[in-house]
């Protein structure tokens, strides 16, 4: 429960609530939001950020973290392993088993491949399951591609590639119905209308839902469907380096038992990297909503054999990330919170910001108001605003919210938090990786011909920032890509004999530079136990 | 000093901060997971658990992620239970009785003991979903399902060996599929971007100066 301090809070809060009601707090203008942004972004903590000295984005800016594994070499180095005794022997070989490789699998498997999803965790074990509020797709009479395409990259800051957000706009009403007709159960009327809202930076309400459940019910209906068609899955065996061949193909992936460690070799035609995001990686020391596993091993991996990155340097700060309490801190707390009616309200009682800015410009306004304005509320772990969410049932009547949000309702009831009655405490979380490895539209990499990267791990698709229920769409559209791009490529590749020089050349490449962390990347695990910290 | 409690992790006394939840405070006693840790906040059901707090009779079933530490709390983690699910090709079933006697049969073995209700770690109320199940009644047992995490907690009490998690995947998928009205204004968008009628549109906005785009989008207007 709260402290005495928060429930004086509280009071203010619940004040000015009538009066708040039904007044739309003002939006800012471009030069506001970037000002705000500039100040207040941790992207531009200059501090935080490190020079790449190596490969191919040298010279340019990364998180530190990220930079210390860049700059970290392969744990192969110090291990015998005999990649030609093949254990896997496959036409695509999926890394990653969250929506993007569950996606890319079935569909290889539907164009005739032989597939197979190696992961590190479970199937499901990814950032997918947690998604809550939603995905876009342009599907009513007011809204078109077109103008999903103009408020993607307008909230991007003008700097997705335009041919990967083509397909993204252009192929999400598809993508939509691929996931209904695999059973997904998006909310709907009793017309079969689905009831779309606004999110953060939308122009138009195209925000599909599964109740705040999304990304779990597509991850679990995409699951279903790979265990259905009785594609191998390889859990808890994680992708510790590609395999190249000397024809400059990559052909497979070096592979370790989690729980035996004992190494293992996969041989493949073409590799899908489907590993998705890095918010374990803690940049700047935020919290994170992320899935234990999201450590940008897949950066790392395709990084070591010459892809290059984009748009390394933009991290996506979610605005609400539970603030208090301290057990679930860093938790996500869905756009979804807003799109339904919360504001965004200070210590004071004061809505300071439109609820549904995009996502940099709302953390950035949250971050101000804690520090600079000192208008936040004080919690253990430090500060916070708060969600009014008893606003949205005075909105939408009683029982909106376990009509609409239940998991973010059983979340806080769980520490005796009842979010119909009072409002919650909410700061930014590392929510998402707005860059990664670079695609062309087809979803190969732009250096090895038969290297695809889908999902979280891709660069690009969304520029320097990402709309809410963008990234749902970006991974079913750009893994059922893959899938079948991969597939199709698959029938044209002769491998030739398989090495690891690559590994060798990049350790060469750090000496050079001078380098030594006395790690080895890529992390797989965040170190949380007490003697590794 | 922290206030600390005392947990059992597998029988082991180990001393931990009294705000920590079950896996945080096996963190804090050194274990590296790898098992029972998914996405760490209440989605995944990687981290089922069992305990039972010293000197009590109660067994309790838990999210390891959601759940705080007790004086006395004796874990178990249940990082993997054998749950069954068959296998069945979505386009060739029909969203009637049978199936279920087909793919679930056990579900009628169900004795009405309400254990995995009393097991589910997002108190749901399984019984009756099952029950749901059982008569065919599948859009019902979807929504009764609907917030299920497939933790398995249910499964691994049941006397009569029925895998709820997967009954509720497929009534869930039958219903989404076969049940719930089609979204025509979703047929005829498909079907218009797949004829072409987007394409000169998308094209055009592709082209323009971002001067120009920042112009559109600055003013754009907003769907009240």
């Amino acid at each position: 429960m709260f402290t005495p301090e928060m429930m004086e809070s509280v009071k203010k809060v619940e004040a000015t609530r009538a009066q708040r009601l039904g007044v739309e707090p003002r939006r800012m203008t471009a030069d506001e939001k970037d000002a705000l942004l500039k100040e207040f972004h941790p992207d531009y903590r200059e501090e935080a950020f490190a020079e790449i000295k190596v490969g191919p984005n040298k010279g340019q800016k990364a998180p530190k973290e990220l930079v210390h594994l860049l700059h970290s070499n392969s744990r192969l180095l110090a291990e015998k392993v005999d990649i030609n005794k093949v254990d896997y022997d496959v036409d695509v070989l999926v890394i990653g088993g969250g929506g993007a490789g569950a996606s890319a699998a079935i569909e290889a498997n539907e164009a005739g491949a032989n597939v197979m999803i190696v992961t590190k965790l479970r199937i499901g074990d990814a950032n997918t399951m947690m998604a809550e509020g939603g995905i876009q797709a342009a599907d009513k009479e007011n809204d078109s591609p077109v103008q999903h395409y103009l408020d993607a990259f307008g909230g991007g800051h003008f700097a997705a590639r335009p041919e990967l957000l083509r397909r993204l706009v252009m192929e999400a009403p598809d993508a939509i119905k691929w996931l209904n007709e695999l059973g997904v159960m998006f909310d709907k009327d009793e017309t079969g209308r689905m009831i779309t809202t606004h999110g953060g930076g939308t122009s138009r309400k195209r925000m599909h839902a599964c109740k705040d459940y999304s990304g779990a019910e597509i991850m679990r209906t995409l699951r279903d469907e790979v265990l259905n068609r009785q594609i191998p899955v390889a859990e808890f065996t994680v992708a510790v380096e590609l395999i190249r061949d000397d024809r400059g193909q990559v052909a497979g992936a070096v592979l370790q038992n989690l729980e035996t460690e004992d190494y293992l070799v996969a041989k493949a035609k073409t590799v899908i990297i489907a590993t998705g995001g890095a918010g374990r990686m803690h940049y700047q020391g935020f919290p994170t909503s992320n899935h234990y596993g999201a450590t940008a091993d897949g950066l790392i991996l395709g990084y070591r054999m010459g892809a290059p990155l984009l748009y390394q340097d933009t991290i996506q700060y979610h605005p609400t990330g539970v603030a208090f309490p301290s057990q679930i801190f860093g938790a996500l707390v869905t756009e979804k919170v807003r799109s339904v009616g919360a504001q965004l309200v200070n210590v004071d009682g004061e809505a300071f910001m439109h609820p549904l800015e995009t996502r940099d410009v709302a953390a950035s306004g949250i971050i101000r108001e804690c520090t600079a304005r000192g208008k936040g509320v004080n919690t253990p772990l430090g500060s916070g605003v708060w969600l009014d969410t008893p606003m949205i049932e005075m909105i939408g009547g009683p029982g909106t919210i376990e009509k609409r949000i239940p998991a973010m309702l059983r979340m806080y009831m769980k520490y005796d938090i009842d979010m119909r009655k009072l409002p919650i405490l909410v700061y930014p979380t590392l929510h998402y990786q707005n860059g990664g490895l670079e695609i062309g539209g087809d979803g190969f990499t732009k250096v090895i011909d038969n290297l695809l990267v889908a999902g979280e791990a891709v660069g690009g698709i969304h520029g320097r920032n990402r709309l809410m229920g963008n990234s749902l769409l970006d991974i079913i559209v750009f893994g059922r890509n893959a899938g079948k791009a991969a597939a199709a490529k698959a029938k044209n590749v002769e491998l030739g004999n398989m090495n690891l020089d690559h590994i060798q050349a990049y350790a060469e490449e750090l000496k050079e530079a001078g380098i030594d962390t006395g790690d080895v990347s890529p992390l797989l695990l965040p170190k949380y136990a007490r003697h590794e910290r | 000093m922290e206030n600390m409690v005392n947990v059992y992790f597998f029988g082991k006394k180990y001393s931990v901060p009294a705000d920590l939840t079950i896996m945080t405070a096996m963190e804090y006693a050194g274990y590296t997971l790898k098992r029972g840790c998914g996405c760490r906040h209440g989605f995944c059901g990687a981290c089922a658990t069992i305990y039972r707090i010293k000197g009590k009779n109660e067994l309790k079933t838990c999210l390891a992620c959601q759940t705080q530490v007790e004086e006395g709390m004796y874990v178990a983690t249940v990082p993997f239970f054998p749950t069954d699910k068959r296998t069945y090709d979505i386009e060739d079933i029909k969203p009637e009785q049978r199936i279920m006697m087909d793919l679930y049969p056990e579900i009628y073995s169900c004795i009405g003991c309400n254990a995995c209700t009393k097991a589910c770690t997002q108190d749901l109320n399984v019984m009756q979903y099952i029950a749901y199940a059982q008569r065919g009644e599948f859009e019902k047992c979807a929504e009764e399902s609907f917030d299920c995490i497939g933790c398995g907690c249910c499964s691994v009490r049941c006397p009569a060996e029925i895998s709820h998690p997967m009954v509720g995947v497929l009534a869930r998928r039958l219903t989404g599929k076969y049940i719930a009205p089609e979204s025509k204004h979703l047929t005829e968008r498909v079907e218009e971007i797949h004829h072409g009628d987007y394409d000169q549109l998308i094209e055009q906005i592709m082209q323009k100066p971002i001067e120009e785009m920042q112009e559109l989008y600055n003013n754009r207007e907003i769907e009240k």
